[in-house]
């Protein structure tokens, strides 16, 4: 007979959970879900190593365990801090973790330059997400802001240092998923930056997913780059039989443009597990070459948390009403007083945004 | 059933007098009253020349900012256009080339940028919306005209006169609310 695994019993919130030892507080907390669960900027539950970097899943340990239940005296990293049994945790319902969580923001947007109306990030940012939740409206900053001489991560990817959290996820990935790094992070402390050795570019098939576990817009798709803002795409579910990867992605559709194809996240914002259960990392020929519709099978409209500017489109469960006008008029459709596409100067049918390679220029419009 | 105000009156059914019956005087009454609004202050202004003063939250047609160096201040970041109730904002961004430092302030800017006056409804959340100072209502309508097709408002019906090359035209256009600069 198995023996059976002795499970830690743990408090988190005041909500009680039943979790295998080893496990952090942070995942346990997630086992919980909502809002008991720590924000995470730097850790990513599907790359080795990462976590314990950017202090804001700090959490209060109010009993260490039924053994030694003495608080522990400082508030401890959540992403980093394994369960004991009978261990006490308070999350939210902590003034001190709160407290310290709005002050890990305030350090975090320090150098931040706050250029959410210029970053494809918007709308999908996580840092975005948690100085709404957490920041304060001013900044007690007096000095200017980082600046960075500007590195070229090849044609497909676009590095801006000045937004960089130094989260280290990107590292983790091109270390764990490729097989030859070739950037990291340089220099130290206040003066580090995420770079190129020797600015070489990045080729490897499955780069293109630092892009995917950035929680801010230091690094974005360079095809999607300005092409629209995020909540005006229609996030779709599809696949395609690719011998790479397993294929199973997200697009960023407008109309029967497919403007960005990106892997599903789930609700932590994490690179979702595909069918077969293994971490759906796409690879960059789905993500950067496969543009049109009819490269993929599109299975339907993604599931956006409604608490998201991207589910403004209500794509989901969409009922379109019958047009009742042509059977009505004997199959003829109405007539329009003023067709809009005759007269509007956006979305020109000549001019297909999702075509063009990298961000659209003056000379793009006017030919 | 009980009037509620004392103001409706019950009609006067009752036959005429002698002194209604012959009407002159009454006439003459009427013409009185008439006559003397001739000598009152007259309602009607002489629009276009005259304009009436407008509320101080009065949201008129929209113009698109220039900064004080005549660079356009929007960078199509969209939240017009998710703020808008009507759906009636629409844009294209592009990235600013070397060069182009002069005509846009930051990197990304509005390459079009597009009104439907047929479908805005003047709430002013655009104006509310917009992170960069770029969008404002003004202190005008949005002139008549005889097609739908002239109701939408492209960027170059939408863009304020350029503060440096035409000063005078500036000012007129941000209107007499805005803060002198």
């Amino acid at each position: 007979m198995a023996e059976e695994k002795k499970l830690f019993k743990v408090t988190i919130d005041n909500i009680t959970v039943d979790v295998e030892p080893g496990t952090t507080i942070l995942n346990a907390a997630r086992l919980i879900g909502g809002e008991v669960a720590p924000p995470a900027m730097c850790y990513y539950s599907k790359l080795k190593g990462s976590g314990g970097k950017c202090r804001t899943c700090l959490v209060e340990v109010a009993a260490g365990s039924t053994a030694d239940p003495r608080p522990m005296p400082k508030l401890v990293a959540s992403c980093r801090t394994t369960v004991m049994d009978g261990m006490i945790v308070k999350n939210i319902t902590s003034e001190r973790v709160i407290d310290a969580r709005n002050g890990v923001v305030e350090f975090l947007l320090l150098n931040h330059p706050l250029d959410c109306p210029v970053c494809d990030q918007a709308g999908e940012c996580h840092l975005q997400d948690l100085s709404y939740e957490h920041g304060k409206e001013g900044t007690r900053y007096e000095f200017n802001r980082r600046t960075f001489k500007k590195h070229d991560l090849g044609e497909y990817i676009q590095l801006h240092m000045t937004r960089c959290i130094l989260c280290y996820r990107c590292v983790f990935t091109a270390d764990q998923l490729t097989n030859k790094r070739e950037h990291g992070v340089l220099d130290r402390g206040d003066h580090s930056e995420i770079a190129t050795f020797i600015e070489k570019s990045l080729h490897n098939d499955f780069i293109g997913n630092v892009i995917d576990v950035c929680p801010v817009g230091a690094l974005t798709d360079k095809t999607f780059r300005f092409k629209n803002r995020v909540w005006f795409t229609k996030p779709m579910d599809a696949h395609r039989d690719c011998p790479k990867c397993s294929g199973e992605v997200q697009l960023w559709m407008r109309g029967e443009e497919v403007y960005r194809v990106t892997a599903r996240k789930d609700e932590w914002g994490e690179v979702k597990d595909t069918t077969d259960g293994k971490p759906g990392w796409i690879c960059n020929e789905c993500r950067f070459e496969k543009k049109e519709a009819r490269d993929w099978v599109i299975e339907g409209p993604s599931h956006i948390d409604r608490h998201s500017v991207i589910s403004q489109g209500h794509y989901e469960k969409l009922v379109t009403p019958k047009d009742t006008l042509p059977e009505v008029m004997g199959g003829r459709p109405p007539k329009l007083i003023m067709d809009i596409h005759d007269v509007s100067e956006v979305n020109r049918p000549e001019i297909k945004l999702s075509e063009i390679e990298g961000p659209a220029h003056s000379d793009d419009f006017n030919q | 059933m009980e009037a509620l105000t004392n103001r409706s009156k019950a009609v006067d059914r009752r036959p005429m007098t002698v002194w209604e019956k012959m009407y002159l005087p009454v006439i003459a009454k009427g013409m009185g009253t008439t006559l003397k609004h001739f000598f009152m202050k007259k309602p009607t202004i002489n629009y276009p020349e005259e304009t009436r003063p407008f509320s101080p939250v009065f949201r008129g047609l929209h113009v698109l900012n220039r900064d004080e160096e005549g660079r356009e201040r929007c960078t199509a970041c969209g939240l017009c256009a998710v703020a808008c109730p009507a759906e009636a904002i629409t844009m294209e961004a592009a990235e600013r080339k070397e060069g182009e430092e002069n005509l846009y302030r930051e990197e990304k800017y509005a390459a079009r940028y597009e009104i439907n006056m047929l479908r805005c409804i003047f709430c002013g959340l655009c104006e509310e919306a917009c992170p960069k100072d770029a969008i404002y209502l003004s202190e005008t309508f949005t002139p008549s005209n005889f097609t739908r097709q002239s109701f939408i408002y492209g960027k170059p019906d939408l863009l304020i006169p350029d503060p440096v090359k035409e000063p005078e035209l500036y000012q007129k256009a941000k209107g007499e609310r805005a803060k002198k600069n």
